[in-house]
């Protein structure tokens, strides 16, 4: 099984069939169990109750940039390999991706007004998940502004790259502008930062998510192609020469 | 080589002569910066504050709303179609477009820029200093921004789709241009860090933007 296998959409359709219901079981119980784990973990010292916040905000701030990532490899995909499933995956994971980031954003500033005493900052990393989540919205606006979907691919896919260019730059210049959001914590050098009674529930929910993010894009790709086939019996429709 | 040349004279003739508008560039340039002390109010320490910013944010605006000419009036009569049918590399064509446009619209509103200083209370170092970062950043403008007008061009429909795609790209250009000219005004930061990263952003630029734009006329255009 490679990927050149799932290039034809019936198959790909049959694949995702079988597998869907076991990822979407997956996801509900790692979610009920990182749920649980992370209500059960115990009060931060400092920030209280609202430590909580964090199992939620992380996993959605490492899917923001990992849907971009996706929709990169996705952009070669369309540009390099033609695969015929790349830009269905890519223009199925943007608005994913900018529900995550947009998740993100709102967990992110419902924990900064009880801890820094404000909903918003033009702080470094909140400025640059902002643009990310900009950037999102101008894609799906691409996505909709021609009715050709292939067309719209290649542009998509070009703007895409571009932006995984671009959002380097932009992290490290707002960077050097700003800063507030403390630095990372989790993946450091010299070990994790935080306790194991925090550590677990992140790493369970982070999990989660990422496999959400997968039923959820493996939902929207089926959607897609089954409403690229109904496009294309509509267009065979009004083709027909009427009698 | 004689093509490119052709490319870029033809370029500044249309940009320049009877219905080009690349001075229409320069007039907004000058009306946004003419509106700020009515939406700020007629400070004058407030504004020479904000002075840098205000230039900065007037020429990214203006040099966004020339940009939407960059192919569309080639798309409209069918010359882009030759230039990308031609045998010079289309990638060098786009650089040499980008070139001529930038001498049509981005000059003249660094030129422009010691008169607007003059408005908001900027003494001569602060203009030069604005002149200069805006010299070393717009062609970073325009070369991100050809970008866009390239995937606009092959939507048909340009305009706001092309400024939604454009400004998020600008912000390091923005934030490196303002810190630079601050750091030459107030001399308590270094001119010369955000300064080459300024200059770094527009050679980068000089490398991603023709082809990014060469990619998307290839792909789009039908």
């Amino acid at each position: 099984m490679t990927l050149i296998d799932l290039a034809n959409p019936t198959r790909f359709l049959s694949l995702t069939a079988k597998v869907l219901p076991w990822l979407a079981g997956a996801t509900a119980v790692l979610l009920i169990v990182g749920l649980y784990q992370s209500a059960m973990a115990p009060d931060d010292y400092q920030q209280g109750a609202t430590v909580k916040i964090m199992f939620i905000h992380v996993p959605n701030a490492w899917l923001a940039m990992f849907v971009w990532g996706i929709m990169s490899v996705a952009a070669l995909g369309t540009l390099v390999w033609r695969h015929p499933l790349a830009d269905v995956a890519a223009k199925a994971a943007a608005p994913i991706g900018a529900a995550f980031t947009f998740l993100a954003l709102v967990t992110g500033s419902l924990w900064g007004r009880p801890m820094w005493g404000t909903y918003w900052e033009w702080d470094a990393r909140l400025t640059s998940v902002l643009i990310l989540f900009l950037m999102y919205l101008g894609l799906m606006a691409l996505w909709r502004a021609v009715e050709d979907p292939s067309r719209a691919a290649r542009a998509a896919a070009i703007l895409t790259l571009v932006g995984a260019i671009n959002l380097p730059i932009i992290k490290f210049s707002v960077d050097w502008w700003n800063t507030l959001h403390q630095p990372a914590s989790v993946m450091r050098m010299g070990g994790s930062s935080l306790d194991r009674a925090f550590l677990v529930p992140l790493l369970v929910m982070a999990i989660a998510f990422s496999l959400l993010f997968i039923t959820l894009h493996l939902a929207a790709m089926r959607n897609e192609i089954l409403r690229r086939r109904i496009r294309t019996l509509q267009m065979m429709q009004a083709g027909r020469p009427t009698v | 080589m004689t093509a490119l040349t052709a490319l870029i004279r033809r370029d500044l003739h249309v940009a320049l002569r009877v219905g080009g508008g690349a001075l229409i560039g320069v007039l907004f340039f000058l009306t946004v910066v003419v509106l700020m002390p009515f939406a700020v109010g007629p400070d004058l320490a407030l504004l020479k504050r904000l002075g840098p910013a205000i230039l900065w944010l007037g020429a990214l605006l203006a040099s966004l709303l020339t940009l939407d000419r960059l192919f569309t009036a080639d798309h409209d009569d069918g010359s882009l179609d030759l230039i990308v049918m031609s045998r010079t590399p289309l990638e060098l064509a786009c650089a040499a477009k980008a070139l001529a446009h930038w001498l049509a619209a981005g000059v003249p509103l660094i030129v422009a820029t010691p008169v607007l200083g003059l408005l908001l209370n900027l003494d001569g170092a602060a203009t030069l200093a604005v002149a200069l970062t805006l010299l070393a950043g717009t062609p970073a403008l325009t070369l991100t921004g050809m970008i866009g007008a390239a995937l606009a061009v092959t939507m048909h429909r340009g305009g706001l789709l092309l400024a939604v795609l454009v400004l998020p790209l600008s912000i390091p250009v923005l934030i490196f241009g303002v810190a630079a000219s601050n750091a030459a005004i107030s001399g308590a930061d270094a001119f010369g860090a955000p300064f080459s990263i300024l200059c770094a952003l527009s050679l980068a630029s000089l490398v991603i933007g023709p082809v990014a734009a060469a990619a998307s006329l290839r792909h789009g255009l039908d």
